[in-house]
């Protein structure tokens, strides 16, 4: 009871701090931030009073998992999938229809992309690390979670960074660093959060009851450690004022591009590559019901992969001021990322080895090796991009966006829609999932929606980095940049519609996991569609007459 | 590899590693031989590229390529290659270009190039202009549109800072006649290019207020750029609502000069360009014998290059 007046206490506290900051606020945005923190701490602290013997009950359980965390996340990645992609399609048809941009300054396209990409990569991919991460540690450490409480901190904790990020950005609160928009005091919090996550993962980890940590967990580790760093180094700033949004980097010019794309490139490379193959690594073996392939490629791809990873960020930057030897480091290690990045492709896909018939009947089997496929062809086209000339052509184009929509919508959707099919039942004690055929119905719908966008997006890129480089006769350029983009508008429609296709699966999954989790079983004929005839299976026996009509001649 | 409780994975043969973690089971199967050789292909890669090119601060590769260097060349030899031409152009003086067919050619390649950088932000990528940019590609032209006129122009901008900026400033009248005599002018202003009844109240107020700039018939006059009231192309438009706006309050429209911005061939180019259009007119007075009328080639060079409008001169609204 000590504690539960100490922690409640503690968060009024933090309310009235949050009140005071929210009437010294020197700009509307930050007001209404300090407002949502000080809702933030209220609701907690009237939770903390709520339930604190349920908690308290449950604390000294060692004997099951403590799995409710992971349920929240479960559905948090439902809701916030469908929120990012949504609002991905949206800002795909304001490209299209730019009349849709409303001529209103909450909803240009300049403050919904960043709600997209942090919607999709942060909120959805985020959400989905989280939960998966609290499962995968507590059962391949046999140890149930460390710190129970500060789990349910990371998890409302992190919530209320994306709300408050997704605001901030249709507030026009923003750094304008891609991936790590939202401003200082939201960095203060998020990192704060983050510790914590690993307090509490690296604590299940220390009192597990396996001698070896598996490798889905070294993949996690690396994750939250390394992102820890990334955000903050990139996101070293001044605040204005300590009651203002408003934040200038420590780094200037070309050092500031080169601090941020060593941060975003490695946010692709710990958290959506590190991050899911952790994933990958428990749930493809689990679903499959088979030892992971290679014990030893797991270890050499593992270091390879974190070690090449680190140094590859300035190939975001090739042929700008950057100084040629920064250039061509990060497009040699690049180059040698492609095999490192391949072994997980590997240990994945050749973990089937022995059910490979389950491609055919188990439907989250198939969502698994399209996002391994994915995975192998994306970890390809990035190290291709990467080299000078073919960057030379690409950059800036929509090949661009293709290339890391083929990672996100292929290899980082599929593998998170995989692992919530895997979850749903298994949390909420079902006896199956709703419906396997509606997973089908999703596959296709996302598979269709897959390949639209990166057709049209290759052809959109290609097109564009051909027509700006179109030299005359006389050595004039040719084309002027809107005659450009009036030639990819047909691409872009088609963008649009496979962002429809996939976002239409994607409401399928929503679906069945929703009705999942309602304890609902969808009546439907199984998968399996070779029919077997008990009575028919079973050697012809011979016919009197013919018996005798086929006697030797005496 | 000691371990001896080793067990084999039936379906592939290949031995587990003893490991078990919730049910999850390892198989001790080598690095493929191809992954391992490509690995080792990239690192190969690596250090021949690392040394080739640059790849230390401040150390060369030993190719010696840097970018600058690489731009640097493509640039030079990039003007070696148009220097013959562009000596000729300069050489030239605006209105006799059209003499000379390459130097033609080149002009309008390099005027478009040009126009597409500097031009299309007002008068739009297809030269047809919007509302308060002019149409560049009718033969309606406020200060003139052979191609010495158009040279000028584009050099000196209007209403711009240069010193021999083409200047003219309409009144606003809104001080000086009534609303209802303002409507009537409206009125008559319309009724020139026949979108209203004639009335001589209005009439009257022309010839008082406005027949010094824009002629009594209104056909306006290039030496001011007083605009044309009669043709039916209009900058800023000619319904009632507009054109009280211009009469009561008067438009005030610049366009930058771009000499000293954009080197002398480049604005020689523009204008063979825009002549070139379409609506290019002849010089009025051929000063001698030896100058060829600019307008027949001009308009075969459209008829090459017009491909991106209508290809007729469109009606200002």
């Amino acid at each position: 009871m000590p504690a539960t007046l100490a922690k409640s206490g503690g968060l009024f506290l933090a309310m009235v701090l949050a009140l005071v900051a929210m009437a010294q606020a020197q700009d509307t945005a930050f007001a209404i931030h300090m407002g949502i923190m000080a809702l933030a701490a209220l609701i907690a602290a009237l939770a903390v009073m709520a339930t604190s013997d349920v908690t308290a009950r449950l604390g000294h359980d060692e004997s099951v998992y403590d799995d409710a965390p992971v349920r929240w996340g479960v559905i948090a990645t439902t809701f916030w999938g469908v929120v990012g992609l949504l609002a991905g399609l949206f800002i795909a048809l304001q490209l299209a229809y730019p009349v849709l941009n409303f001529n209103l300054e909450y909803t240009t396209f300049g403050r919904l992309r960043p709600l997209h990409t942090s919607a999709v990569i942060f909120a959805f991919g985020g959400n989905a690390l989280l939960c998966t991460s609290f499962f995968v540690v507590q059962r391949t450490c046999r140890a149930r979670l460390a710190f129970p409480s500060l789990a349910r901190f990371v998890f409302w904790g992190y919530q209320l960074f994306i709300v408050l990020a997704a605001t901030g950005y249709l507030l026009g609160v923003t750094e304008a660093k891609e991936y790590a928009e939202p401003e200082w005091y939201v960095d203060l919090w998020l990192t704060i959060v983050w510790v914590a996550y690993l307090i509490v993962f690296g604590g299940t980890v220390i009192k597990r009851r396996e001698p070896h940590i598996y490798v889905a967990n070294w993949f996690y580790l690396a994750f939250i450690i390394t992102v820890a760093m990334l955000h903050l180094v990139n996101n070293l700033s001044l605040p204005v004022s300590l009651v203002g949004a408003k934040s200038y980097s420590a780094f200037a010019g070309v050092q500031d591009a080169l601090t941020q794309w060593w941060y975003g490139h490695n946010a692709v490379g710990f958290f959506l590559t590190a991050g899911f193959l952790a994933m990958m690594y428990y749930f493809v073996p689990k679903q499959a019901e088979r030892p992971v392939y290679s014990y030893r490629l797991s270890i050499i791809h593992f270091w390879s992969l974190i070690f090449l990873y680190i140094w590859a960020g300035p190939h975001h930057l090739h042929y700008t001021s950057l100084p040629d030897w920064a250039q061509s480091l990060g497009m040699v290690f690049s180059v040698m990322l492609w095999m490192p990045s391949w072994g997980g492709m590997i240990n994945g896909l050749m973990t089937l080895n022995g059910a490979w018939d389950k491609i055919r009947t188990d439907p989250i089997i198939r969502m698994m090796v399209l996002a391994l496929a994915f995975y192998g062809m994306s970890t390809f086209e990035g190290p291709m991009m990467s080299i000078k000339s073919v960057n030379s052509l690409s950059h800036y184009t929509d090949w661009t966006i293709g290339h890391v929509h083929s990672g996100a919508l292929g290899w980082n959707g599929m593998i998170t829609f995989a692992c919530m099919y895997y979850l749903a039942p298994r949390l909420w004690n079902r006896q199956r999932l709703y419906s396997l055929r509606l997973i089908n119905w999703h596959f296709w719908l996302a598979t269709g929606g897959i390949v639209f966008y990166n057709a049209s997006m290759w052809v959109a890129g290609i097109t564009q980095g051909l027509m700006w480089r179109e030299y005359g006769a006389d050595g004039y350029l040719v084309n002027s940049f809107a005659e450009t983009v009036a030639a990819i508008h047909p691409m872009f429609l088609l963008r649009a519609f496979g962002g429809a296709l996939y976002l239409s699966g994607a409401l399928v999954f929503a679906w069945n996991i929703a009705m999942t989790i309602a304890g609902r079983i969808r009546a439907e004929a199984p998968m399996t569609e070779t029919p077997y005839d008990a009575r028919a299976d079973r050697p012809l026996p011979a016919p009197a007459s013919a018996a005798g009509a086929l006697q030797p001649a005496e | 590899m000691t371990d001896h409780n080793k067990r084999v994975d039936e379906a592939t043969g290949t031995n587990l590693v003893g490991h078990e973690w919730d049910g999850i089971e390892e198989l001790d199967t080598p690095l493929p031989r191809w992954w391992v050789y490509i690995f080792a292909g990239t690192v190969v890669f690596a250090a021949g590229y690392v040394v080739a090119y640059p790849s230390f601060p401040d150390v060369a590769g030993m190719t010696g390529w840097s970018s600058r260097g690489q731009l640097d060349a493509a640039l030079k030899a990039e003007a070696a290659t148009r220097a013959p031409l562009l000596n000729a152009i300069a050489a030239t003086p605006v209105e006799n270009l059209a003499a000379n067919p390459q130097l033609m050619r080149s002009a309008i390649e390099g005027g478009n190039a040009a126009f597409k950088v500097n031009c299309v932000q007002c008068h739009g990528s297809s030269a047809t202009g919007a509302r308060g940019y002019p149409n560049l590609k009718d033969d309606d032209w406020l200060w003139g549109g052979d191609i010495v006129s158009i040279h000028t122009t584009i050099s000196h901008g209007i209403r711009s800072q240069s010193d021999e900026t083409r200047y003219s400033q309409m009144p606003a009248f809104a001080d000086m006649l009534s609303k209802g005599q303002i409507q009537q002018l409206v009125t008559h202003v319309r009724s020139l290019s026949g979108q209203d009844k004639p009335n001589a109240a209005g009439a009257q107020l022309f010839a008082e207020n406005c027949a010094s700039c824009h002629g009594e018939s209104g056909k306006g006059n290039r030496e001011m750029g007083a605009p044309n009231l009669a043709d039916g192309i209009w900058l800023y438009g000619s319904d009632r609502a507009a054109l009280t706006q211009t009469i009561s309050k008067a438009r005030f429209g610049v366009m930058p000069h771009w000499a000293g911005r954009l080197d002398p061939v480049t604005i020689k180019m523009l204008a063979t360009y825009v002549h070139s259009l379409g609506g290019g007119e002849a010089l009025p007075q051929p000063q001698t014998a030896t100058a060829v009328p600019p307008a027949a080639p001009a308009q075969t060079a459209a008829a090459d290059t017009g491909t991106a409008g209508t290809g007729k001169p469109n009606v200002r609204s």
